[in-house]
């Protein structure tokens, strides 16, 4: 009867306790939804590579080359050189080896060159393979296999002629080589997805006529010729690498790092991407930090709210305090409704969150390549309702200590 | 002889703060079934009496006792549950819950008195809504008024109401504050008659106050505040 009571004392102060909860649920779906999006996009980085020992590239920063190398962000310093990539290869440590080289574009997304052994070795996911939703592999030398964004946001298909740009965000264009769609990759929700991939030997080929970045004037060769041409590349941007066991990573890692002809730089994918983590860590720190403000701000205005109702409610306080309620229960009332309008805002605002994931949900994963499963709250997230609503319960307890004191003071012989 | 429904004996108390308003009331005495009307204007110290009679406040000198029991010697938790069993209170105006339908308003003063909810719950067949629902017919509320909000109601019909809820549970004691004074004079009548027999069914009794003497006849006995209680205001303070 208490429960009842509360529930239509609230329901006949609809607009404000109205107010008071939905604050109290766009704070609590902004909460879990950062809390969402920072395990989403941590699963989500963390599931882009999988399978790979060690990623090699110019000697730079770890995780500047763990970004360019796997997720297409940002650039090579500086390459390797061919006759290194052979000396890598040719250890004994190595199982399989799998180069990459970046550098051009396709409107606004990334090329890059590689082998067939890209498509056998690249894991993602717990070890996932990549599988071809439509057409086949690299077979020609203009062949170009799309991620499943490119093909999506430009409308490819099989067969589809491709201008490969020179450099990223550039005005000149390859157009005297034009690439063939010969498949698309599968969705995957890696960076794969927005990338166009091409053999080695076809950015070698793009390049024939180019000098130092300029393509040189009046130079002209035909594509037959090209095609004749030895293509081998005297560089590349960085190289995945597989070992035959786990127990030699260090061994081949430190080999990298001190080989002598030029400045190499082995890291393991895992160990960058903890360094990537502390880097970010502060980010999402702040951000969890703001966002729990926000709970904390609309907990404090319903206690405002509380309070401010509170003298409009002396006559109900008295009517209960002379029916035989103690002052106890009058605080315990004030607590119940405190405790109710929080726990229905952590309700909607769960509500709103999971339907706005819903419907954001394609659009996060084609813009950020962030795929945000929709699963029941975790343990974590739980504790977080439940300490919105023990928090409620503890912003009232200043409200109804006030009433609490009202009540002992006013006795039941309120005048209006 | 049997105890008297209240008594207050060289009770004295001062309002802490307040312009620091006294009451000081040697002698009073409601016997059990008496219908007493208590008389004074506003201002007069008819809510502290009041107040003090119900156990709300507590007489910083004197003795206080409903039915025998001693409120100054009951802890303050104690006093509410007293108040919740033995009293009946109806007030000015504003009597209910608004948002509360008339039968959780009947009903929730047994809430805080577990004695007097077994005494509606056995009061006939149905249980202590079944006697809410008899309460509120036998003071001419319309039919179907049990489940609606309160605050729909007539003021008229809320003072009814509030007479249902004073009288549920037969406590040995209905405290009604200027229950009238909202109402008309045709009102008054019929409301003075309702409360009246439904009192005597249930053998409570009746202590009113208000502040006009027209009432007077219908009662059996009229005091004046002043006969019995002395006040004084703000001269210590």
């Amino acid at each position: 009867m208490i429960l009842r009571l509360a529930i239509g004392s609230l329901l006949a102060r609809g607009l404000t306790v109205g107010m008071t909860v939905l604050a109290i649920a766009l704070s609590v779906g902004l909460f879990v939804g950062v809390e969402k999006v920072r395990t989403g996009a941590r699963d989500s980085f963390a599931d882009t590579i999988s399978g790979t020992d060690l990623i090699v590239g110019a000697r730079s920063g770890s995780v500047q080359l763990l970004l360019y190398s796997v997720f297409r962000i940002g650039n090579a310093t500086n390459n390797v050189t061919w006759e290194s990539y052979l000396d890598i290869a040719a250890r004994p440590e190595v199982d399989w080896i799998v180069p990459i080289s970046l550098g051009d574009s396709h409107r606004q997304f990334r090329v890059m060159g590689t082998t067939q052994a890209f498509f056998e070795r690249y894991r993602y996911r717990g070890g996932r393979a990549l599988e071809m939703a439509q057409g086949h592999g690299l077979d020609d030398l203009y062949d170009a296999v799309i991620g499943a964004d490119v093909a999506a946001t430009l409308g490819y298909s099989v067969g589809d002629p491709i201008v490969v740009s020179h450099g990223l965000a550039s005005f000149t264009d390859h157009a005297d080589q034009p690439f063939r769609v010969a498949g698309i990759v599968a969705r995957t929700g890696t960076p794969v997805d927005r990338t166009v991939i091409v053999s080695l030997e076809a950015i070698e080929a793009i390049h024939v006529d180019w000098q130092g970045g300029a393509q040189v004037p009046g130079r002209r060769t035909p594509v037959e010729a090209i095609r004749e041409m030895d293509l081998t590349p005297t560089a590349i941007t960085a190289a995945l690498v597989g070992t035959e066991s786990r127990l030699q990573i260090f061994g081949l890692q430190r080999w990298i790092n001190t080989y002598p002809e030029e400045p190499l730089l082995a890291v393991l994918p895992g160990v960058a991407l903890q360094e990537l983590w502390q880097i970010v860590g502060v980010a999402e720190t702040a951000l969890v930090a703001v966002s729990a403000m926000v709970v904390v701000t609309a907990l404090l205005g319903m206690m405002a709210m509380i309070l401010s109702s509170l003298n409009e409610r002396r006559r109900e306080m008295a009517i209960w305090r002379a029916m035989g309620a103690r002052p106890v229960t009058i605080l315990g009332l004030l607590v119940l409704e405190a405790a109710l309008m929080a726990a229905l805002g952590a309700l909607l605002g769960m509500a709103l969150l999971y339907g706005a994931l819903a419907m954001a949900r394609p659009w996060i994963d084609a813009s950020f390549g962030i795929w945000l499963p929709i699963d029941p709250p975790s343990a974590r997230e739980v504790w977080v309702l439940a300490s919105v609503i023990g928090g409620a319960a503890l912003a009232s307890l200043l409200p109804a200590l006030r009433a609490y004191r009202m009540s002992l003071a006013d006795g039941m012989m309120v005048r209006i | 002889m049997t105890d008297a429904a209240l008594t207050l004996s060289d009770v004295r108390f001062t309002w802490p703060g307040r312009g620091g308003f006294t009451l000081s009331c040697p002698d009073f005495r409601l016997a059990q079934g008496e219908r007493l009307l208590l008389l004074g204007p506003s201002g007069s110290g008819k809510s502290t009496f009041l107040s003090l009679a119900c156990g709300i406040v507590t007489a910083d000198a004197g003795k206080v006792s409903v039915g025998g029991t001693d409120l100054g010697a009951l802890r303050s938790g104690a006093r509410d549950g007293f108040r919740a069993e033995h009293f009946g209170l109806i007030f000015q105006q504003f009597n209910l819950l608004p948002y509360a339908s008339v039968a959780d308003n009947i009903l929730l003063p047994l809430r805080f008195a577990p004695a007097r909810r077994a005494r509606a719950t056995n009061a006939g067949a149905g249980g202590a809504r079944a006697e809410a629902a008899r309460l509120c017919a036998a003071l001419t509320l319309p039919d179907g008024v049990m489940a609606m909000p309160a605050g729909r109601l007539s003021v008229g019909q809320q003072q009814r109401v509030a007479v249902a809820r004073a009288l549920i549970g037969q406590p040995p004691l209905i405290v009604a504050d200027e229950p009238t004074s909202a109402l008309d004079a045709a009102a008054q009548d019929v409301f003075l008659g309702l409360l009246f027999d439904q009192a005597a069914t249930a053998g409570s009794s009746l202590l009113m106050v208000s502040h006009d003497d027209r009432l007077g006849a219908r009662f059996d006995r009229v005091l004046r505040l002043d006969e019995i209680a002395a006040t004084a205001r703000g001269v210590a303070a």
